[in-house]
């Protein structure tokens, strides 16, 4: 069970619904459209050969440079198949526009916590998710603290710009 | 304990538990909602647990989390990689150096450091006796938790001896910032590697002695034994890893599934349980103690000489007396100390076995002095979810025992 022999089956499945084939420090990562990435969760999972069966991560990424307009979020999955000791990462990518995904709660229970703190650090809503409310943060908080034009400290405070090194 | 309000309001926690009018007809009693935390003295940590009690056993619970939050994912982005070793420090401040070296690990595999052997062997060194240490912890607070303080005492003290030899590496205790990019800020001293003799010595007869105390305890044992169990299969859905998914029954561990830092050098065993209710997770953590032990003494046996660092000098900080002579040195010393050093763009998920499973960091660099994502798989955080369904149907002190048991650390919960 090798990147190649995963990538060229899920192509042959998804046809040109999986893109962006890459290897970058030996794990097979490729992106999707959010309408296929529960069934292809659920096809990796329900696979005789691959059973990757575990939910290692699930967080978001906010890309504001990005000239794309269909490409300023992202939400990675990392599976892990235990019987074959065999990762992939797949990532589906959003318009700010139009932050919805899919739930991935009715195969994983995990996801629900991590769906949860990916709403609350990114804005990213999970159709169907059983409880979509803040995490980590309180609840009257009114923004998305993880996208990159938050800075992380109050930009009025003047003592701590150090000029010098172009920060 | 009060009584079920009205609670049509759907914002407060535990809001959508089922209401007393609907349900309560299967019930014996009238449901009570029960606020276990986030104060609770026998939750150590700030947990919040709203619980929907029908006399004394639990009918369901929901768990309110965040109150430490201090959004490390956020800072993390601000910082050149050498300060985000202290972030990982406060996750599970139980076993720091394991957060310490699993960090540096991955920044190593992003830029393609090989570290030499008596470094690594240096590092599973500290990692296992960060793992005992945090075991001893958990181990020792579930005997508190179910009334017997005597074992915590004894184990406590050896708890003390670790953080001793911690000193001794590094200078600190609890928040260790243990290592460096590359490899260790220092080699193991004559003292640190007596203490750690001294240790190796000195434990195993208490260890004895604690087990001796819990293991076959008939007390104890009736008090844990099926009280929180989870199947393999749940446990696997709901993201288990690290010693509770062994206790399940699944032999899930890092270490040797994806061997790093020279793991695949040392024989050790993996301890699995059966049914994965508390009882076996006290006996997995038990089992492993030992096993790092093996793992400690083969280490410092065949103890490999060489340096102690990688050759990295953008990343390892030279040593102090060439910076007052060496021009080079000076340079790299301030270009370290400022952050003024770009990664290499890239991506990559490394992961060790922490003291409660799988530690993952996902880091992803765009080039620049700090990471643009950096992103923390935290065991605690994602097993915790299973807690209501663990406690279901069981009474209140069990509650207390499986959080107990599941070491929930709320460092790393928190994140």
């Amino acid at each position: 069970m090798t990147n190649e022999e995963v990538a060229k089956d899920l192509i042959r499945q998804f046809g040109e619904n999986v893109y962006d084939f890459d290897e970058p420090y030996g794990m097979l990562t490729l992106s999707t459209r959010r309408e296929q990435i529960i069934s292809m969760i659920e096809y990796l999972r329900d696979h005789p050969l691959y059973q990757i069966n575990f939910l290692t991560t699930l967080c978001g990424i906010h890309y504001p440079d990005d000239p794309e307009p269909a490409r300023k979020f992202c939400v990675v999955y990392q599976l892990h198949s235990l019987v074959n000791n065999f990762r992939i990462r797949i990532k589906v990518f959003l318009a700010e526009n139009d932050l919805h995904m899919p739930t991935l709660t009715n195969i994983y229970q995990s996801a629900n916590w991590m769906e949860r703190e990916t709403y609350d650090f990114f804005g990213i809503i999970f159709d169907g998710h059983p409880k979509l409310i803040r995490i980590l943060n309180m609840e009257d908080m009114d923004y998305f603290p993880m996208r990159k034009q938050y800075p992380l400290e109050d930009p009025t405070r003047e003592d701590k710009i150090d000029a010098l090194f172009g920060r | 304990m009060n009584t079920v309000l009205d609670i049509s309001n759907k914002n407060i926690p535990g809001s959508d538990l089922p209401a007393k009018s609907e349900e309560s007809v299967q019930y014996v009693n009238e449901l009570t909602t029960l606020n276990l935390g986030p104060t609770h003295p026998a939750t150590h940590g700030i947990f919040q647990n709203i619980l929907q009690m029908d006399g004394e056993k639990i009918v369901s619970g929901e768990q309110t989390i965040g109150y430490i939050h201090r959004a490390f994912e956020k800072i993390a982005e601000q910082r050149p990689f050498y300060q985000i070793t202290t972030l990982t420090d406060r996750m599970n401040y139980c076993s720091s150096p394991i957060n310490n070296f699993g960090w540096h690990m991955t920044v190593e595999k992003l830029l393609d450091i090989k570290v030499p052997k008596r470094a690594e062997y240096i590092r599973v060194i500290m990692m296992e006796l960060a793992r005992i240490a945090d075991h001893l912890i958990c181990n020792g607070i579930l005997g508190v938790d179910t009334g017997a303080f005597t074992g915590f005492l004894y184990l406590f003290e050896e708890r003390e001896n670790i953080y001793e030899i911690y000193e001794e590496v590094c200078g600190a205790r609890l928040t260790t910032n243990m290592g460096r990019i590359g490899g260790m800020e220092r080699d193991l001293s004559p003292e640190a590697i007596r203490k750690i003799r001294a240790f190796l010595k000195r434990f195993p007869p208490i260890m004895r002695e604690f087990e001796k105390l819990f293991n076959r305890n008939r007390i104890f044992m009736d008090r844990i034994i099926d009280v929180g169990g989870i199947t393999a299969e749940r446990a696997l859905n709901y993201g288990f890893t690290g010693p509770n998914l062994r206790a399940a029954g699944v032999d899930y561990d890092v270490r040797v599934m994806n061997p790093y830092s020279s793991y695949q050098d040392f024989e050790f065993e993996i301890p699995v349980g059966k049914s994965g209710d508390t009882y076996d997770r006290f006996m997995v953590r038990n089992e492993e103690i030992w096993q790092s032990l093996r793992i400690i003494e083969q280490a410092l046996e065949n103890l490999p000489e060489g340096p102690y660092f990688a050759d990295a000098p953008e990343y390892y900080l030279p040593p102090k007396k060439e910076v007052y002579r060496n021009m080079e040195a000076l340079i790299y010393h301030f270009k370290i100390v400022m952050g003024e050093i770009d990664a290499p763009v890239g991506e990559v998920y490394h992961a060790v076995e922490g003291g409660n499973g799988e530690l993952g960091f996902y880091l992803i660099s765009d080039g620049g002095r700090t990471p643009y994502r950096l992103h923390f798989r935290r065991p605690c955080f994602i097993y915790y979810q299973a807690y209501p369904e663990m406690c279901k149907g069981l009474t209140l002190s069990d509650a207390i025992v499986i959080m107990s048991s599941m070491n929930v650390i709320a460092g790393e919960l928190d994140g």
